[in-house]
């Protein structure tokens, strides 16, 4: 085989995996989204993160605005401290709320900013103060269960700690 | 230092390892312009002697010298740069497989001069017009006879000028047309381009009619004898003898030492 | 019992000096790299040998695996509902893990076992010996474009491989089994990272190549001369490649991939 056809072909196997490359760059990942748009840093502190990751996305609307950076134990307030950057282009109000949601029943958590209705517009490192935890699914059904055992007892009765149910309503 | 001398083999006595000794405190001279035949059974340690002079091994004990200069085998620089100026016919050939006839021979070529490829394939058709093969050139590896497959290497060998050109075994395995014709080759490129000469073989017949000096080697890694073919031709010494005249037993032994055959075969002797 | 404790003192300080002697072996590599980097076409000549040559059984195999993958993933998914998942599951197997595995453990068996060969025969046949005599340094000349040339190939081939199983899932998931086009897809750009994922993915690959190039060169320089002595280096070449690959893809994977 030729110099020049060996080159050639060598040329082509490398230009097969750039374009192996860029096609799942473009069609099977994410580049096409959230990529070389700068971004500007927001706090916000929760009671309870759930299972919020780092590189979750903060969406607004349901439209993907940024992406969680970094998520610690504020030591002072016990809190969840969570950074995220948010697209530079952008402008939340102050008074925005930040709620950690789930994608569907069971998917991932994510941030969602609701956008409130004051005049001046969060900047560069402010905290977002309005903050709703994440949904503990223990709370939830022991809460759900502590209403129904409320609901079913009468108010003199002390709801049963073991319901048994062969006893019946005793007198 | 003798000027006349290109390659001085000063003593040396040398071993793969402790336990085998290959050459044991052997002295040789090659004069320049000169061919000189290095003959002895297998295993005498004739090929292991060209590769001390190539320097791939050092020596245990004693020099080698390449025109005045004592080669230090742990030196890279310097034994590339002497080896720039020698050549060496391997035994099979040794080609590039993967490359063609003329491939083989501009191989050093490329790799050690900034030549133009016109010059380089002008250079290439000499070298394979001196051995013969010119037209074929273009042949592969794969597609020559054994024959050619060395004349291809000498013209690769030769194809910088060295100004030392060893052999190892030319003759064996050739049909009688074709030593002869190796035989011719080797004679008139040394006399035609003043280079040095080294053959080693065990072919006495061949070697005694192109060389101008020999050495006999024995199995101990010892000089035997040297001299011109006639001196060797006209010698006493009964291991000369034997084996100028391949006689079959003498000082080398026929039998690979055992017991009495009568022991052997339970006979009483 | 003495006889037993020496002989396996012994063996370990066998087994130590051929792992320093692999060890100088693999820096002569390095340290020739550069120095064939400027014979590019000595490169060009080795990418062109181990990855063009290697590209059939790459791209069959990447096939192939896509379609299994899809429709065992399929079956395995659908019990819990989580059918439309199934592209983003192809694709993360595939970038992260087949496709620099499997191509490393191909490319062992069809381009390591090539270079041993080639290189044990080269030395059996004294072609190396008298490149040395001709003041001409094999391990420049001869090695260290192959190992460029391994390296360079195999992330390019890791690459069309995972990208020829995605196309392959997709004929199965979209086609044949019928799981939305533009989930299939949009799935997988909304979990698919492209530094974390496929990035660390070409990292992985760009590691395995120099395993299994390292190991294929090394294995035919050591051979002996002989015909079974290159055909036992051609095994062990792909055995200690595959071994290596596999270990290393252990520890890369809990380096890289250990946090979610």
């Amino acid at each position: 085989m030729s110099k020049r056809g060996i080159e050639t072909l060598v040329g082509l196997f490398v230009l097969l995996g750039i374009l192996a490359v860029t096609f799942i760059a473009l069609k099977a990942a994410n580049l096409a989204s959230f990529g070389a748009r700068d971004g500007y840093v927001l706090q916000a502190r929760f009671d309870n993160i759930g299972g919020l990751k780092v590189r979750a996305p903060v969406r607004s609307a349901g439209v993907v605005v940024g992406r969680v950076t970094s998520i610690r134990l504020d030591p002072k307030t016990f809190q969840g401290l969570v950074m995220m950057e948010v697209e530079r282009d952008l402008q939340f109000p102050r008074d925005t709320s930040a709620k950690i949601l789930t994608n569907g029943l069971l998917g991932d958590q994510y941030i969602g900013l609701e956008a409130g209705g004051d005049d001046k517009n969060l900047s560069a490192g402010d905290t977002v103060t309005q903050t709703q935890s994440a949904v503990v699914l223990e709370n939830l059904i022991s809460q759900f269960l502590f209403n129904k055992a409320s609901d079913a007892g009468s108010p003199g009765a002390a709801p049963a700690p073991a319901p048994a149910p062969a006893a019946g309503p005793k007198k | 230092m003798n000027s006349d001398i290109l390659i001085d083999i000063d003593h040396v006595t040398f071993g793969y390892d402790a336990s085998r000794t290959i050459l044991n405190d052997v002295s040789l001279s090659f004069r320049r312009g000169k061919v000189t035949a290095i003959l002895g059974g297998s295993g005498c340690g004739k090929t292991t002697l060209l590769r001390l002079i190539g320097g791939v091994h050092p020596a245990n004990r004693g020099r080698v010298v390449f025109d005045g200069e004592t080669i230090n085998a742990q030196d890279r620089e310097q034994l590339y740069r002497l080896r720039r100026r020698l050549g060496m016919l391997f035994q099979f050939g040794a080609l590039f497989t993967d490359l063609t006839v003329f491939e083989n021979v501009a191989f050093p070529l490329r790799e050690h001069t900034e030549l133009s490829e016109q010059m380089i394939r002008d250079m290439v058709l000499m070298k394979l017009n001196a051995v013969g093969l010119r037209g074929a050139a273009q042949l592969r590896i794969s597609e020559v006879s054994g024959g050619m497959a060395r004349r291809i290497a000498l013209a690769r060998a030769i194809a910088l000028d060295p100004e030392l050109i060893m052999y190892d075994e030319p003759f064996a395995g050739l049909d009688p047309i074709s030593m002869g014709v190796a035989a011719n080759l080797i004679r008139k490129l040394n006399d035609s381009t003043g280079s040095t000469s080294l053959v080693v073989s065990h072919d006495v017949q061949e070697c005694f009619s192109i060389v101008d000096y020999a050495y006999l080697m024995s199995s101990g890694g010892k000089v035997v004898a040297h001299g011109t073919p006639d001196q060797l031709r006209t010698s006493d010494d009964p291991e000369v003898r034997q084996f100028i005249r391949g006689e079959p037993d003498g000082p080398v032994r026929f039998h690979y030492p055992a017991r009495p055959l009568a022991e052997d075969l339970d006979v009483p002797a | 019992m003495t006889d037993l404790l020496a002989a396996l003192g012994a063996r370990t300080l066998r087994w130590l000096n051929a792992l320093g002697h692999a060890g100088y072996f693999f820096v002569d590599l390095l340290r020739f790299s550069p120095a064939a980097l400027r014979r590019f076409g000595l490169v060009v000549a080795q990418v062109h040998a181990i990855g063009n040559r290697s590209m059939v059984i790459i791209v069959a195999s990447g096939l192939a695996v896509g379609f299994v993958l899809a429709l065992q993933m399929y079956y395995a998914l659908v019990r819990y509902g989580a059918a439309e998942s199934l592209g983003l599951v192809v694709n993360l197997s595939l970038v992260r893990e087949l496709g620099p595995v499997v191509t490393a453990l191909l490319f062992a068996g069809r381009a390591g076992t090539s270079l041993t060969a080639e290189i044990g025969l080269m030395k059996a046949g004294e072609q190396l010996a008298a490149m040395e005599l001709m003041a001409i340094d094999p391990r420049a000349r001869v090695l260290a474009p192959r190992f460029i040339g391994g390296v360079v190939a195999m992330p390019i081939l890791a690459l069309l491989f995972s990208t020829i199983g995605i196309i392959g899932a997709w004929v199965v998931a979209v086609l044949l089994i019928g799981i939305d086009a533009g989930n299939f897809w949009s799935i997988q750009q909304s979990g698919v990272d492209i530094w974390r994922d496929v990035g660390n993915g070409i990292v992985k690959s760009a590691v395995f190549g120099v395993i299994c190039t390292f190991v294929a060169l090394y294995q035919g320089y050591e051979t002996q001369a002989t015909p079974e002595g290159v055909a036992y280096a051609t095994t062990r070449t792909v055995v200690v490649s595959s071994l290596g690959v596999l270990g290393m893809d252990f520890i890369l994977t809990a380096l890289m991939f250990s946090t979610p």
